[in-house]
């Protein structure tokens, strides 16, 4: 099977399962394209993931990026592509079915249920990421400060993550 | 046009952007029906913003709404992120870059970790939720459960739960 119409299965499929958004799907993602198909090793998944965080736009650049990574150009406009409109579509039927039933029930039902699984799943996505990332103690302990710092502080996110670069440039 | 400059200037993310843009300033939709929108997005699968982009340019000007929207959310983006992505390729194995990389990855890391502490907090306050939530990263983790199952499995278990508790 072609590299783009791999890419373009695999994001497209995780498009329609990202409840909680894209960071929520990391640990899948990086299952698919790091343990299944070895397209990349885990510290640069790491890597990527943290540029694509970095660079200004939505979270569904890390579709961008790796498929960019693996296939050029071409591929990062698949990719993204494919992460992006299965679930557009879908929330425009649904928005256009749905419209009148804006406080039913079954709504704050359907919220309430996926609050828990999107917890999870991006808690999961930060200690996947983790383990790809921290190699040592001093890499571990940059993970938990920023990570502190993200919790307790209002800290802009690209001020953390230069901090991250610049120690990581002095002290690795 | 607005999308466009909720994109570029959306570092880490783009909704608090988008939100003063279609509020604030072009006034295309009033706060109740922003979050009245938001809410809709936030209960399907996809990032919420690239599904509230569709969705807003769909109302607003059809099927070629939705494309304005989301190329103009995207596009500049996009272009960045692959340029990057090419320096990578070529530079990203130099001794200094690779050690920043090493360190913005770690960060990085952190970032998300207490993004989710921030998600979990509000959450992990009744009985059920936890036992989601532990189910979830118990799968993920240790079991290496592939996402379509663990939704299967867990979807219906945490609708019942909260169709049980909400009135």
């Amino acid at each position: 099977m072609s590299l783009l119409l791999q890419l373009a299965l695999l994001f497209g499929k995780i498009s329609l399962l990202a409840i909680g958004g894209a960071n929520a799907t990391v640990p899948e993602i990086a299952r698919q394209v790091v343990t299944l198909r070895h397209w990349l090793t885990p510290a640069q998944f790491a890597q990527l993931y943290a540029i694509s965080n970095a660079a200004p736009g939505p979270n569904v650049l890390i579709a961008t990026i790796l498929g960019a990574h693996v296939a050029g150009v071409a591929g990062g406009i698949i990719a993204t592509l494919a992460m992006v409109l299965p679930s557009c579509t879908l929330a425009v039927l649904v928005s256009l079915g749905f419209e009148r039933h804006a406080h039913a029930r079954w709504r704050r039902v359907v919220q309430a249920a996926l609050l828990p699984i999107t917890a999870g799943l991006v808690l999961s996505a930060a200690v996947v990421l983790a383990r790809q990332s921290d190699t040592g103690w001093l890499t571990a302990a940059i993970t938990l400060a920023v990570a502190v710092c993200a919790f307790r502080t209002k800290l802009h996110p690209l001020v953390l993550l230069g901090c991250g670069a610049i120690f990581g440039l002095f002290f690795l | 046009m607005g999308f466009f400059q909720a994109g570029i200037f959306g570092f880490g993310g783009v909704l608090p952007m988008a939100r003063r843009m279609v509020v604030d300033e072009r006034r295309w939709l009033t706060q109740a029906e922003f979050n009245e929108l938001f809410a809709l997005c936030q209960s399907l699968p996809g990032a919420n913003i690239t599904n509230l982009a569709a969705v807003f340019g769909m109302r607003q000007q059809g099927v070629g709404g939705v494309a304005a929207a989301l190329s103009g959310l995207l596009a500049a983006p996009m272009a960045i992120v692959m340029l990057l992505s090419g320096l990578y390729a070529r530079y990203g194995t130099l001794p200094p870059v690779r050690h920043a990389l090493v360190g913005l990855a770690a960060a990085a890391a952190g970032l998300l970790l207490g993004a989710a502490g921030r998600i979990a907090t509000p959450v992990l306050k009744t009985l059920h939720n936890v036992a989601v939530a532990l189910l979830v990263l118990a799968m993920a983790l240790a079991l290496h459960v592939s996402l379509p199952l663990t939704m299967l499995l867990v979807l219906p278990l945490s609708l019942f739960f909260s169709w049980r508790a909400t009135p």
